[in-house]
């Protein structure tokens, strides 16, 4: 088999990869279900980041979005909630009609001006250096303000976390 | 060739988008709200990484775009986990439309 067709059939397993995730992270009423359905997704977007050759990218999403943000989702779901609740929620999902329609209508707005978009690559698109070590540099250069805010975002992120949470164990104490 | 068109991956990416909607609605729960969230920035970040592929000539922008994407997706996500975690506290569910009383 060539190489070029090996490729190509990743591609498709990708592709299905994405689909079979995210239509199971969203119809599964099983929390824990739609999870792996979302880990899977992502997984698919992973690859289809390495056709867009960035493999850095691909790690990246792999190590947050797979290993953090998944697991902090299961996190919530393993201590918020007992297993009665679980059941609880397996049952049917509400307004299925009107979120079917909705995003069916959404889809169709988004390819129609896919469609009829014209897009011309600017002048150079496409050829320039896509490594690591540009990427390092620019971060350290040209995106160095953005890199130092998105970083105190998340310092805030974490005590905004560690406050919510702790407050309301201490009034529970109180009580 | 699908894998070298700028159009496959803006139509991965709607997909994506119209996903995590029905998601958003339909769900009983908000942590099933959460990842649909999560499925739509997804989705943003892949667009971003397209464009910057096929149309753009600074090669580096778009994954800059992505990773700040991922940043903030997990410091979102921490933060609503921890919100869904308080209201179960206060409330006892985690039912998006039996939360519904404001108080100061």
């Amino acid at each position: 088999m060539a190489y070029g067709t090996l490729i190509e059939i990743l591609f498709y397993l990708f592709l299905i990869m994405i689909a079979f995730g995210a239509w199971q992270a969203v119809t599964s009423q099983v929390l824990m279900r739609a999870v792996m359905g979302l880990a899977m997704a992502m997984f698919g977007v992973a690859g289809l980041y390495l056709y867009l050759n960035s493999p850095f990218l691909a790690l990246m999403q792999i190590l947050i979005y797979v290993g953090a943000v998944c697991i902090m989702i299961v996190f919530g779901i393993m201590v918020g909630y007992t297993p009665k609740e679980l059941a609880a929620y397996a049952i049917e999902p509400r307004n299925t009609v009107v979120s079917l329609v909705a995003s069916l209508l959404t889809l169709g707005v988004v390819y129609l001006g896919l469609y009829r978009a014209q897009w011309v690559p600017a002048p150079g698109a496409g050829q320039g250096d896509f490594s690591l070590s540009t990427l390092g540099l620019s971060l350290m250069n040209r995106y160095g303000l953005a890199f130092e805010l998105i970083s105190v975002v998340l310092l805030i992120a974490i005590i905004g976390v560690v406050a919510i949470t702790w407050n309301g164990k201490r009034r529970g104490l109180n009580k | 060739m699908i894998s070298y068109n700028l159009y496959t991956y803006l139509a991965v990416a709607g997909a994506l988008l119209c996903f995590g909607l029905y998601g958003l609605m339909q769900h009983r729960s908000l942590i099933g709200m959460l990842i649909s969230t999560e499925l739509i920035l997804n989705g943003a970040g892949l667009n971003f990484m397209a464009f910057n592929r096929f149309l753009a000539p600074d090669p580096a922008i778009g994954q800059v775009f992505a990773l700040f994407i991922m940043g903030l997706a997990a410091a979102e996500a921490a933060i609503a986990v921890s919100l869904i975690f308080a209201v179960y506290r206060k409330y006892h569910t985690s039912d998006p439309e039996r939360v519904n009383d404001l108080r100061g």
